[in-house]
């Protein structure tokens, strides 16, 4: 073998509750070590909250699985510290081209413009993001992650649920005032609640392959339409880490998939693709079909819902862990603050409502992807093969080609936690969007960027351009920062100079850019590091009451 | 005389094709070529302009 990942086995260990036959109470427990799980835990921690994770099986994901993960949920992984390892160890792409046939129709660039730390996309396999996130999360002392614990039955009680777990050991109870359910897209705990989890499966079935060979494709994303080596289906080629080659070919409905997964049929199809000569070896396969479908309530008491568990895509897109992960980053900071008596119970239904909206939003474009990719009619096929007929001369179509929109995060533009506009604005920084990045210097780091200064708490950015801040500015920022909810602030300045010790410098004008910033502006920022609200000028009071806003008070 | 403009001009693309292939919806194949031709009339008349119409024919018949 060119390369092979060794899967860790994580030991079992008997928690002691289960030895003492004790029912303990934990503030939360998290189902399912997978990536949003583990990003929902590693996020807890890192907010001193103490976290129990039970999980059925002992190893990471088999197989390189989600493989694509996009901007934003890198931004929420470097917010945790865990960024740098994947970024360094991933594959850093952001160009798609599209064929049909053997000639190229369209070409796109999902980061267009420089100044952003963290890259469009990264390829990785998923065993490789599990094994990261399971590291850092032990490493903070507070992630205590029991493997092969299988949720029994969840039981809401009066303040808090309990849960049977079942281990080699046999079955014992723990008492959680919380419980986040990761547990995926078959998710047992969403069944033992009955909960409806409804929406469209798709007649289609895909091959996935990891191949490990020495391949000169650029780190693009490849899809074909048509090509000369899988005739009338689509195949989709992404560079991964290690040698190892992601190929997704289209099978279409009446196939057998266990025939489909033999090396006999699977090597003979890469064969085509990559020529009689390429040496390669199969390390992985499997065969999928997909559906898009959500539940209608992300909150259930005090179970919350998060990931694959919460909504499935089909996977055109990588809209799956992308969404997943901002789901965890959405959920636990609102958690924490009802946890510490800060905010209402009711902060948690905004859990729900802005995630179902990113939910929603992310079904639409996968779901019309799907039906790009696999019509469902004969007259939808005619269609997208006159479309791609007229992609390569004819500009207007290229933008009709969909095999696949790819993940962008979601602005809560209904929400209640936002503080709607007064004033002016242009560009995308409205409340409720995701912050954008521009690089700043600090007194301390040096060169540095703005989204290592956002989020965990709330972050108050006054603009001063190339003036100077007044002092009622800096002392109602200081008596909010003394207050109970995290909260501290910035002053954004071009003057390198005299830039105090909590200044940001806008070294070459992006912030104010992109920000649409003029002296006197100022942004408030939720600790996900979305927009809450903004101003063209300071007014304490109403500071003051878009952050209670923030926090649903 | 006016050219034909084959650059963008569909504000939203996806919800065009989306609405396009739901004007098809549990249609037959003969309903379905029906609503074409009718689809295809409208907008000829809305166009107006016999040169478009005769770049756009002679566009949509190469490579058939």
């Amino acid at each position: 073998m060119l390369s092979a990942y060794s899967y860790p086995k994580f030991p079992y260990v008997q928690s002691e509750e289960q030895r003492t036959g004790t029912v303990k109470r934990h503030p939360v427990v998290v189902v399912g070590a997978g990536p949003v799980g583990m990003t929902a835990a590693l996020d807890l921690a890192r907010k001193g909250v103490p976290v129990v994770v039970l999980d059925e099986d002992d190893t990471v994901s088999i197989g390189s699985r989600a493989v694509c993960y996009a901007k934003r949920a890198l931004e929420v992984w470097d917010r945790l510290g865990t960024a740098r390892r994947m970024i360094d160890k991933g594959v850093v792409w952001k160009v798609g081209k599209v064929f049909h046939g053997d000639s190229q129709v369209y070409q796109f660039d999902l980061l267009p413009e420089p100044d952003h730390k963290i890259p469009a996309f990264i390829n990785l396999q998923q065993y490789y993001l599990e094994e990261y996130l399971i590291d850092d999360a032990r490493k903070t002392g507070l992630v205590d992650i029991r493997w092969k614990s299988r949720v029994l039955s969840v039981k809401q009680q009066d303040g808090s649920v309990l849960v049977q777990v079942e281990t080699p050991d046999g079955v014992y109870a723990l008492e959680a005032d919380w419980v986040i359910a990761c547990d995926g897209a078959k998710s047992s705990i969403r069944k033992m609640l009955g909960l409806d989890f409804v929406g469209e499966v798709f007649q289609d079935r895909f091959l996935i392959a990891d191949v490990v060979m020495k391949a000169d494709f650029p780190a693009e994303r490849w899809f074909w339409f048509d090509p000369p080596f899988h005739r009338k289906q689509s195949t989709l080629l992404h560079m991964q880490a290690d040698n190892v080659w992601r190929i997704d070919f289209q099978l279409g409905w009446n196939v057998d998939p266990e025939e489909e997964k033999k090396p006999e049929k699977v090597i003979p199809r890469l064969k085509a693709m990559l020529g009689e000569d390429t040496e390669f070896e199969l390390e992985w396969v499997s065969v999928y079909t997909f559906q898009c479908r959500r539940l209608e309530n992300f909150r259930a008491g005090r179970i919350l819902f998060a990931g694959d568990s919460a909504h499935q895509v089909s996977p055109f897109g990588a809209r799956g862990a992308n969404s997943g992960v901002p789901d965890a980053d959405n959920l636990v900071w609102k958690l924490k603050l009802v946890m510490d008596g800060l905010a209402p119970d009711s902060l948690l239904d905004t859990y729900s409502d802005e995630r179902v909206a990113a939910a929603k939003e992310n079904l639409l474009n996968s779901t019309r992807s799907t039906d790009f990719i696999t019509p469902k009619s004969e007259m939808s096929r005619t269609f997208r093969d006159a479309v791609l007929s007229l992609a390569a001369e004819h500009p207007f179509a290229r933008s009709l080609v969909n095999s696949g929109r790819l993940s962008t995060p979601t602005t809560y533009v209904d929400s209640r936690l936002n503080t709607p506009d007064e004033d002016a604005f242009a560009g995308r920084m409205v409340p409720g969007a995701p912050a954008t990045d521009a690089p700043v210097e600090t007194a301390d780091h040096g060169a540095g960027w703005l989204m290592d200064t956002l989020g965990n708490g709330f972050v108050a950015l006054y603009y001063a351009g190339s003036e100077p801040v007044p002092a009622e500015v800096a002392d109602a920022m200081a008596g909010l920062e003394k207050g109970k909810v995290p909260f501290t602030w910035h002053v954004v300045t071009d003057r390198r100079r005299d830039a105090g010790a909590n200044a940001l410098v806008d070294v070459n004008g992006r912030f104010a850019e992109r920000y649409d910033a003029k002296p006197g502006t100022v942004y408030l920022v939720r600790p996900d590091q979305h927009v809450a609200a903004r101003w063209r000028a300071f007014d304490a009071s109403k500071l003051n009451a878009a952050l209670n806003r923030a926090i649903g008070l | 005389m006016s050219q034909l403009v084959t650059e963008n001009r569909l504000a939203s693309p996806d919800d065009f094709y989306e609405a396009l292939i739901d004007t098809h919806r549990d249609l037959s194949a003969e309903q379905s070529a029906m609503v074409n031709a009718k689809l295809v009339l409208l907008l000829a008349n809305h166009i107006g302009d016999m040169d478009v119409l005769k770049d756009a024919m002679r566009i949509a018949r190469q490579g058939v």
